[in-house]
């Protein structure tokens, strides 16, 4: 497969803050790649590079094999991007927003165009003003699912969106992904990644922290491991990949690194099993853990408990 | 805890429906608004308050003796066209003469600056979505509009303290110095109060401000009609004008007070309909429904979609040309009425105009004071650009397949081209409402464009290399507007008035005739900056 989207080393500052510091990004052709950070660690400021919008001090970026500010104007004719806060123009109807959009992109495919609206259930003779967050999104969206591009750059897409419009909105992600096209999703819904995504990024401080597929990723975290022993448990501590450990007389509490657990394991049933639990790291826990500031720190992990996960359910 | 001790027994109010629940939070709002204004509201004031003393010391180096005061009086009373633009000398002391010269354009220009803070914390807060979240506080229904009103009645107070202290200090201090202050504020807080209802009927604080503005002019127009009919401010169309009615206070000559109840009763009834209609009205709405647009669109280029967005202000500013034009043209022919053939007059004229016969001059100082206003028009046309960088829409379109130049381009051609058209307009309609010489005329107005492009380019290439401070364009501006409204008048040193690119002008119709030369080169700088700042938004970051 070909790239569709390179960054490598890419910073950028604005005055004394650094946006982007050393930023790799990699989307394949075809993929669906989530793109994922807390607020203000440059998900934004990555994408506006892309598009040619932000200057980038130094670093390497491609997209579809160009570059993104050189060649701008023709890579927009195959780009189609949603901001994440979509402004419109107080005096033009949504319709006449989506075909501007479309004619300044590689073109509109009418039917699809007409169909995405009725799915969308958005009134396309609406002025500016009137729409709520929710509906100029719909716009935006629509303007992009119906446009004839390679490419598309979605910026929290699905903020203002109700739950039955986000499921409509992930089918259109499916369809596009099926028609080929490349989508990069950035997003603070976690459900939205975690079934649409076929890998994700996660960047904190304008530097790539993890990528890979959610596979992948689950496997380097922690497991949850809450146990009944038979017999005193055993030189747990010393195994390697072990946090938090917690021995209530037989009773076991502790995380172990996933790729570690086998070890952990072993020396459980040494011990004798009477009951166990183990808890897989939710996608919660896996972005918590990276989103925290203190990344390296187990109280990151701890905090981050299934309470937190359930509730993020 | 201020807060909640202070808007608690508003709160309280408000549930009973009573009056002081729909004023709870305004004290907090007008902080805030005046926190907002804190740099915009003091040059305003300070600018256009000293601009009276500073005319005033030249009048009084200019005209030291009664005797010139007297004569300047005299013909200035007695040439039609001339009281269409100042109105009538009521009084030739120091005083008088300012009063004579700045009470029109200096109640204009109290009125811009009173329309521009009543809009920007009334229909500006509502349509950026930002009172949305205000009003969610314990912000009553009423709140928003009284702080507006309080912010620009504190303007307008402290721009008659400044305007009192500085003719007291330039030789025209007394009742008449109160006089003139006080009728220079109330015209700002009349239209004050028009923007006020203005606000309550449009949903575009663009619009808002449009509409005010045309009221303003319209009343400029009114005024000047009237002047121009009799020389003592007594025509009715004189008294239909509220500028009209801050000239027939005759600051320094017998002040009519009761002149000044009549602004503050327009004042009052203004402010009551407008206060009856904002506690009648949804938050973010107003009275005039938006209705629905087409389904499908038909624009499909970046020109295409700044044409959509600039069409109904490039509409409003032709028309006004038009009829300010018929309407100027019209009072030419009076510029020939001189009672013998006064030096001093002569002279005015001259130095307005720069011509030697007084009907061309006349028509050239209309043609350069048209030029001036437009020169308004395109600086707000090129900061459309930043506007919608700002706002973020420009954002999406740039992430289509357009350039920055394309996109640019589109927002420019209307401004560069539509201020062509404009002027063309103007100079027609003067034309026509003179009914002579129109060729001559429609080439003068047009000659003032390179002018006119000089100051656009200003704003573009500001825009473009420093967008931060894109708005400074309209300091430029409004500097060269000054010198050019006030300069001749008080006789300002070559080198000040070389700044202004108005100055360098050929003085058309009549005179020395076309002079290619200051043309082609203010054409040329014009189309450099224009180029400078292209290239400067296409290698800068997109304001975000």
């Amino acid at each position: 497969m070909t790239k569709a989207i390179t960054v490598a080393g890419l910073h950028k500052s604005f005055g004394r803050t650094h946006a982007l510091d050393g930023l790799d990004l990699t989307v394949e052709t075809g993929e669906v790649h989530g793109f994922l950070g807390p607020n203000g660690s440059g998900k934004s400021t990555t994408i506006r590079v892309l598009l040619g919008l932000l200057r980038a001090d130094s670093g390497a970026a491609q997209l579809l094999g160009r570059d993104p500010w050189n060649d701008a104007v023709e890579l927009h004719r195959r780009v189609a991007y949603v901001p994440g806060d979509v402004t419109l123009w107080r005096n033009l109807s949504g319709g006449e927003v989506i075909d501007l959009y479309g004619r300044l992109r590689g073109g509109l495919d009418r039917t699809r165009r007409a169909d995405l609206v009725e799915r969308f259930e958005l009134d396309p003779t609406k002025k500016g003003r009137t729409y709520s967050k929710g509906n100029r999104q719909k716009v935006a969206l629509v303007a992009a699912f119906a446009s004839d591009v390679d490419l598309l750059i979605l910026d929290e897409p699905t903020s203002g969106l109700d739950p039955l419009m986000e499921e409509v909105f992930q089918d259109c992600v499916a369809e596009e992904r099926a028609r080929g096209r490349t989508i990069l999703l950035s997003s603070h819904i976690l459900s939205e990644v975690e079934s649409l995504c076929d890998r994700v990024s996660i960047i904190r401080q304008g530097q790539t922290v993890e990528t890979g597929s959610l596979a992948d990723m689950r496997h380097l975290t922690r497991t949850n491991i809450s146990a009944e022993l038979a017999g005193a448990p055993n030189g747990l501590a010393h195994l390697p990949g072990v946090h938090d450990l917690d021995v209530q007389g037989l009773r076991v509490t502790l995380q172990v690194d996933t790729d570690k657990l086998d070890a952990v394991l072993k020396s459980l049933s040494a011990s004798g099993v009477r009951t166990l639990t183990s808890t897989p790291p939710t996608l919660e826990e896996l972005f918590l853990r990276h989103y925290a500031t203190d990344a390296a720190g187990t109280a990151g992990t701890t905090d981050s408990g299934e309470g937190v996960g359930v509730a993020a359910r | 805890m201020t807060a909640v001790t202070m808007t608690a027994p508003a709160g309280a109010g408000r549930r009973t429906g009573s009056a002081t629940g729909q004023l709870a939070g305004t004290r907090p709002l007008l902080r805030l608004a005046l926190r907002r204004d804190r740099i915009m509201m003091p040059i305003w004031v300070i600018v256009l308050g000293a601009s009276f003393s500073s005319v005033g010391k030249s009048f009084a180096s200019l005209y030291d003796t009664a005797a010139r005061r007297a004569e300047l009086a005299t013909s200035m009373n007695a040439n039609s066209s001339l009281r269409a633009l100042y109105g009538p000398v009521f009084n030739d002391s120091v005083g008088g003469l300012v009063s004579w010269r700045m009470v029109g354009f200096g109640g204009a220009l109290a009125a811009v600056m009173s329309l521009i803070v009543v809009i920007r914390h009334t229909r500006e807060e509502e349509e950026t979505g930002r009172q949305e979240m205000l009003s969610s506080a314990m912000v009553g229904r009423r709140a928003p509009l009284t702080a507006a009103l309080l912010a620009a009645m504190i303007a307008n107070a402290a721009l008659a303290l400044v305007i009192t202290a500085g003719m007291a200090g330039s030789g025209g201090g007394g009742a008449g110095a109160v006089a003139l202050a006080l009728a220079i504020a109330g015209i700002g807080m009349l239209f004050a109060c028009t923007a006020a209802i203005a606000a309550q009927f449009t949903e575009s604080a663009r619009l808002a401000k449009g509409l005010t503005a045309a009221v303003i002019g319209a009343a400029f127009v009114l005024k000047a009609a009237g002047d121009s009919a009799t020389d003592d401010g007594s025509s009715v169309l004189t008294w239909l004008s509220p500028i009209g009615w801050a000239e027939n206070v005759r600051a320094y000559a017998d002040e009519r007070w009761w002149v000044l109840l009549v602004i503050a009763a327009a004042v009052a009834i203004q402010a009551a309909l407008a206060y009856t209609l904002a506690g009648r009205r949804d938050v973010g709405m107003s009275f005039l429904a938006t209705r629905p647009g087409p389904a499908q669109g038909r624009i499909s280029t970046a020109f295409g979609l700044a044409l959509r967005l600039q069409r109904g202000s490039l509409i409003g500013w032709t028309l006004s040309f038009a009829v300010v034009g018929v309407v100027f043209g019209g009072l030419t022919g009076g510029a020939a009425d001189l009672v013998g053939d006064n030096a001093k007059t002569q002279e005015i004229f001259e130095r307005m105009g720069g011509q030697s016969g007084l009907t061309d001059a006349f028509l050239a100082a209309m043609v350069s004071m048209l030029g001036m206003v437009a020169a308004l028009y395109i600086v707000a046309t090129v900061l459309r650009l930043h506007g919608e960088e700002t706002a973020g829409r420009a954002e999406p379109v740039l992430a289509g397949g357009v350039s920055r130049i394309g996109w640019a381009a589109g927002h420019l051609a209307i401004a560069f081209g539509g201020a062509a058209l404009i002027m063309a307009v103007g100079g027609l309609g003067l034309a026509v409402g003179y009914g002579h010489e129109l060729p001559a005329v429609l080439g003068a107005s047009l000659a003032q464009l390179p002018a006119i492009w000089l100051l656009g380019a200003v704003a573009v290439l500001l825009y473009g290399a420093l967008p931060k401070a894109a708005v400074a364009s309209w300091g430029v501006a409004g500097i060269c507007l000054a010198l050019g409204w006030i300069g001749p008048a008080i006789d300002l040193p070559q080198p000040v008035m070389d700044v202004s690119p108005f100055t360098h002008l050929p003085k058309l119709p009549g005179g020395t005739g076309m002079e290619w030369g200051p043309v082609l080169a203010l054409t040329a700088t014009a189309v450099v900056l224009v180029g400078a700042g292209l290239a400067a938004l296409r290698r800068r970051d997109v304001l975000t």
